[in-house]
């Protein structure tokens, strides 16, 4: 490793824009002309428009226009989508309702888009959209999963009669029940996961700006990937075709799969652009953020695991209902079917396992993946269920688990899943002894001393990330595939530009994706650009989700390199007159093994461009692209303990110490790896202890809509974190990597509830633990046992 | 249609504005620093913190024209000749940034913060100070650690100057 | 938000006469709570009249034992008044714990008093303490001034100018915020003087800020955290909320104050 290689601690590159207020969002854009524009937004949850009247608003100051859906369809956009296929068990395709971009019979969402104001000045348009007259007749609304499966339901979609989208199963029913029929002990327990809203604290923003002259289009937007944003807007929205529709997702703050999707807005705006003749900008605030970003989870299941009298597990069945909102958002249907049940095996050997997910539509916004996306849902299911097993058998939860821990790989799971690599008692062990699991009894007797709960917790998580290979997906019903590319320009002086297909909101990229190539040319990473999230100077890409940069995206720098590496050493060879297989690049100078012969890098870049004296036949230029698609999906594992102190007489939690042993395979840049896991932690330590997207199930009011009323993670309600790394090395790509975006958003949420559930002796307790509702909990058993 | 005077990183600098434009959106859009971020609309994420008259507050929750005629600093003033502060040169030694979106007001609270304390800060009184700015990447443990080795350097030096 | 009208304004004359020629004026001062409540279109003055440059708002003097804070000082003063911390430091806490440090730096006493909203911190003090509200035409005592959530007994165009106490023997304040807000759940505080024990509860109570006269008694018969540990107050009379049921504010009520007789001793 050199300095500034693989495995080296480099601060970052893009810190200094953004440390000097010289970052570039979205919303920070100007252009000549430019307008701004606000929505007229559904204050019912589900509603028939019965009018539009835009007479008032239209004579407002700085009103430019206002344009509803019928224009819009009439312009020929379509409709949005959901781009991975799902069947029902029955064979039957998920039943997708129609989400056009603004509402034209029909709202189903409080939030849902009806129209866009276009004035002056931002302030202007949201005077006008309050002066848009929409009529409408109210509907019954329903917001939970399960109320919306009830007959007497409201019907959300004509296409999805009783609002079940699909019915869909995964695993062997038969085998599964027959390990429970034969079990010598049953745990069963149910397991709420409840529904966030991701806030990245970049709000969401577009600027569409359409080119009369060229007939082209630019989308500046806040997207985690734009190529696929200018896909799905060229092939499904049909607002313009690919090669003239240029998208730009500039700096983004933060995404965390809420900026994975196309929404309304950017379609919108592009549209509008047209239809007004002038650039039009809309930056959501952050009311309207939680009202219309996509949230995350709300899951509803029942588990039972059955073991045999050794406590070996022998089956796992589960019952989910996912609640998919309003509308099927982009990646809705994968997260909880493909991206959940297929880690119910988590680190365990499980001989059968049978997962039964039903999705449905309710009168909320739309739910897709938020960081971790799915595979939190199984982690907590899994490791909520083996923790309560523990408690019920009687036996130590670490015992529990090291019997059945996966010891050999390959291993296929019964859910599609063929674990390549791992080492889960490493990361066990690791954990437990930085937490001093051991010394925990001497401590709780200190808490109790004080008059306090004490508790301790853990979790033994796995995930799959850089989700993949694109015949494997495909054939899973994804509409894309999930390569990555990037190339490799290196320039006439030596100096070289990565253009990546991954996109980089707060990763880091322009550091990692340097070190890479530091690494491999030794040339500084000050020498290298990476450049990323522009449809017009980098080749398609599928962008960053899923803990896929490093081993998706990396993998194809890696490719194109090889290719660099392969061209300049044949000019090397040539220029030295020596035998191509002798060169070697070391320290920036490309060299003949064995020799004292040598030429520093930017004189073979040069003499490519050059083209005075290359081997014969060469075309000139030292410029190479590679699409890597892999052959698996990676593993990263791991175990996090949470130790908690519970107060008593209100119900509030400490956090006293929060350890996390991840295995990531190889670490680029362990700063880098450890800043992915600490936000990790604190997003799955704010989803168990104080985050909630709460309704009102009567009208389906949104009742958390402002930072008033979600509780979202701040300094003093965490602590500093304890990290350890292990590594068994991913053998699915040439760097070994396995991702580390999200494992902290996975393990961290069943840690916490195991420790606080051992805390207070309380087993049924649903995320968020809150203050109220431990107390509450806690008074309940007063309350029982003051009446035995 | 208001008129305001603000003297921004020391430069003296007159806009109109309407009575009711935020002293953010008129540092953004009038002036064109946009360093100062909005990240809610409840006063509460920080993303917007800029120094008034030498004291932090939240630019999103004053009007242009209640600020005029003050000293205004954002984020752009922090740096002296391309130098950058120790509270910005700690928050990329530290990692303590990722999108970067909150990271102006991060680093303006801190900057007040370390001031405010005169070196005496441990990490429960950051975790505390930093209540008025949210960020939703970092865990806050690469901010707190920033923080903390600001402030030491900072005062450290002070105090081997006083010596 | 919507348009409305700056006035800034240097006496308090000049900003009576002022608001007395408008029907939907509003006087401003730090605007915490007002320029978020208007942001939020929730509140939409024709004027805002500007008090926080007026010279004679600003400042704390300390007498004897008597406390007197201008209207237009701002939390982060209180919090940092060597002089008041010497004879009362629970307001100094108490106004450490309001917002955050930014908001600290612009809002201010007389703006929270005068706007008295149920979960603001300080109204739970001025009662307690037993604290006279002066304005610009009059003094107030705090047991009148309070009229339920965000109703005082000031009237249209009065100014608050300042806040009046004599220092406590011992105070202590209290408080559990919520999770999401920070705003106070319930925040207690208590007082103790030479003619009794007053304890006043924010955050809790449906009609906003309120006296607990049983744990009152307890108190001056035996200022100790036990005394109000069996004292409870009736959930009925409280707020309920996704954040806490009246049961729970009932609790922490009950919680708090024997917190904060805990930290006055």
């Amino acid at each position: 490793m050199g300095m500034e290689g693989i495995g080296a601690r480099v601060t970052r590159k893009e810190d200094k824009r953004f440390l000097t207020g010289k970052g570039r969002y979205t919303d920070d854009m100007v252009v000549p002309g430019m307008k701004h524009a606000f929505f007229v937004r559904s204050p019912h949850a589900h509603a028939r428009i019965t009018g539009i009247d835009a007479s008032v608003a239209l004579g407002m100051p700085g009103v430019i226009a206002v344009l509803e859906g019928k224009q819009l369809q009439a312009d020929g956009i379509g409709n949005l989508i959901c781009g991975w296929m799902v069947h029902s068990k029955d064979g039957t395709p998920m039943k997708m309702g129609a989400w056009r971009p603004l509402a034209i019979d029909t709202v189903r969402y409080v939030g849902d888009a009806v129209a866009i104001v276009v004035a002056d000045s931002a302030a202007e348009a949201r005077d006008a959209a309050e002066a848009v007259m929409v009529d409408y007749d109210e509907l019954p609304a329903v917001t939970t999963s399960l109320a919306a499966l009830g007959a007497d339901a409201p019907q959300i979609h004509p296409e999805a009669p009783g609002n079940l989208i699909f019915d869909w199963q995964i695993g062997d029913p038969a085998a599964t029940d027959a390990a429970i029929a034969a079990a010598a002990h049953v745990i069963e327990i149910d397991i709420l996961n409840n529904r966030l809203s991701p806030n990245p604290m970049e709000p969401r923003a577009t600027l569409g700006i359409y080119d009369e002259a060229e007939d082209h289009f630019t989308c500046y937007t806040t997207s985690q990937n734009p190529h696929v944003a200018r896909l799905v807007m060229s092939a499904f929205y049909n607002v313009a075709p690919e090669n003239k529709l240029r998208v730009i997702a500039p700096d983004v703050g933060g995404g965390f799969g809420s900026k994975i999707y196309i929404y309304p807005e950017e379609i919108v705006c592009l549209w509008a652009s047209k239809k007004t003749g002038v650039p039009v900008k809309w930056t959501s605030d952050r009311t309207e953020a939680f009202l219309t970003d996509a949230h995350g989870r709300d899951h509803v299941s029942t588990v039972k695991m059955a073991f045999d009298k050794d406590h070996r597990i022998t089956g796992l069945k589960v019952d989910t209902v996912a609640n998919l909102g309003a509308y099927m958002s982009l990646f809705s249907s994968a997260v909880p079917t493909y991206l959940y049940a297929t880690l119910l095996s988590g680190q365990y050997a499980i001989p059968a396992i049978h997962a039964n997910v039903r999705t449905v539509y309710t009168n909320t916004v739309p739910v897709d993946a938020y960081r971790g996306a799915g595979r939190p849902e199984a982690t907590y299911l899994l490791e909520r269920t083996i923790e309560t097993a523990a408690r019920e058998l009687g036996i130590s939860p670490v015992e529990l688990r090291r019997k059945n821990f996966i010891r050999t790989f390959p291993y296929q799971t019964p859910v599609i899943m063929t674990y390549d690599a791992g080492d889960y008692e490493a990361s066990l062990s690791a954990a437990m002894q930085a937490a001093d699991w051991d010394g925990f009894p001497a401590r709780r007797a200190q808490s109790e001393a004080r008059g306090m709960k004490r508790g301790i917790g853990m979790s033994c998580y796995i995930e799959a990330c850089g989700i993949a290979p694109s015949q494997a997906v495909g054939s899973l019903g994804a509409g894309v595939g999930l390569w990555e590319s990037a190339e490799v320009r290196v320039n006439a002086v030596g100096t070289i530009e990565v253009l990546t297909g991954s996109h980089s909101h707060g990763q880091g990229h322009e550091t990692t994706f340097a070190q890479l190539v530091a690494d491999r040319l030794g040339v500084p990473i000050a020498s290298v650009n990476i450049v990323h999230g522009d449809t017009d100077k980098v080749q398609m890409g599928m962008g960053t989700y899923g803990s896929r940069s490093g081993a998706v995206g990396m993998s194809a720098v890696v490719k194109a390199l090889d290719k660099v590496e392969m061209k300049a050493k044949k000019i090397a060879a040539h220029l030295m007159e020596a035998d191509e297989a002798d060169i070697v690049i070391e320290n920036g100078d490309v060299k003949v093994a064995g020799t004292d012969k040598s030429l520093p890098w930017f004189q073979v870049a040069l003499a490519a461009y050059t083209a005075h004296n290359l081997p014969s036949g060469m075309e000139p230029g030292l410029k190479e692209s590679a699409f890597y698609d892999p052959s698996n999906f990676t593993f990263p594992a791991g175990c996090y303990i949470a130790e908690v102190e519970i107060d008593p007489e209100t119900g509030k939690t400490e956090i006293l110490q929060f350890v996390a042993a991840d295995d990531f395979g190889n670490i680029i840049n362990p700063m880098i790896v450890e800043g992915q896991v600490h936000g990790g932690l604190a997003q799955g330590i704010g989803q168990a202890l104080l985050e909630e997207v709460r309704y009102d199930e009567n009208n389906g009011q949104l009742l958390t809509a402002s930072y008033m009323d979600y509780a979202m993670p701040r300094a003093d309600d965490l602590p500093s974190f304890s990290l350890s790394h292990q590594n068994t090395p991913c053998p699915g790509n040439p760097l070994g990597i396995k991702g580390c975006g999200e494992a902290g958003a996975i393990g961290s949420p069943p840690a916490l509830m195991n420790a606080i559930t051992d805390a207070i002796g309380i087993n049924t307790l649903s995320m968020p633990a809150t203050p109220l509702k431990v107390w509450s909990a806690l008074q309940a058993v007063q309350m029982r046992q003051a009446a035995e | 249609m208001a008129k305001v005077t603000l003297t921004v990183n020391g430069r003296a600098m007159a806009g109109e504005c309407d009575d009711r434009t935020l002293l953010v959106h008129f540092i953004r859009d009038r002036l064109g620093l946009t360093g100062t971020h909005v990240g809610c609309d409840t006063t509460q994420c920080g993303a917007c913190v800029v120094h008034m008259d030498g004291k932090s507050v939240k630019s999103c929750s004053i009007l242009a024209v209640q600020a005029s005629g003050s000293t205004v600093t954002t984020i752009e003033g922090l740096a002296v000749q391309g130098e950058l502060h120790p509270v910005q040169a700690a928050f990329n030694q530290h990692h303590g940034l990722q999108c970067g979106f909150c990271t102006p007001g991060m680093v303006m609270t801190a900057v007040d913060m370390i001031a405010r304390h005169g070196g005496q800060l441990d990490e429960a009184t950051v975790r505390q100070e930093l209540e008025g700015n949210i960020c939703r990447c970092t865990g806050y443990h690469n901010i707190v650690k920033a923080v903390l080795s600001a402030n030491e350097q900072m005062h450290g030096a002070q105090r081997q100057a006083a010596e | 938000m919507y348009a409305t009208s700056y006035h800034r304004t240097s006496s308090v004359d000049e900003a009576v006469n002022l608001r007395a020629s408008q029907d939907e004026g509003r006087y401003i001062s730090g605007g915490m709570t007002l320029i978020a409540t208007m942001k939020q279109r929730l509140a939409a003055p024709s004027d805002l009249i500007d008090l926080r440059h007026i010279a004679g708002l600003k400042g704390i003097t300390v007498k004897g034992r008597t406390v007197r804070i201008g209207a237009a000082t701002p939390h982060a003063d209180v919090a940092s008044s060597v002089e008041i911390r010497a004879l009362c430091p629970a307001i100094c806490n108490l106004a450490g714990m309001i917002g955050d440090p930014h908001v600290r730096h612009m809002g201010t006493i007389g703006g929270s008093v005068a706007n008295n909203d149920p979960a603001a911190d300080y109204p739970s003090a001025v009662l307690a303490l037993n604290a006279t509200i002066i304005t610009d035409r009059r003094e107030i005592p705090a047991d009148e001034f309070f009229q339920g959530m965000f109703e005082t007994a000031l009237q249209d165009t009065e100014i608050l100018t300042a806040i009046r106490f004599e220092a406590p023997d011992k105070a202590g304040y209290a408080k559990f915020a919520n999770p999401a807000s920070r705003y106070a759940l319930t925040g207690v505080f208590v007082a103790k003087t030479a003619s009794g024990v007053r304890v006043a509860v924010t955050g809790a109570g449906s009609g906003g800020v309120f006296r607990v006269p049983e744990m009152e008694a307890a108190l001056g018969a035996s200022y100790l955290p036990e005394s109000v540990a069996g004292i409870s107050v009736d959930p009925g009379l409280l707020m309920e909320d996704m954040h806490a049921t009246a049961e729970y504010r009932a609790n922490l009520v009950r919680v708090m104050a024997k917190r904060a007789v805990q930290s006055s001793l």
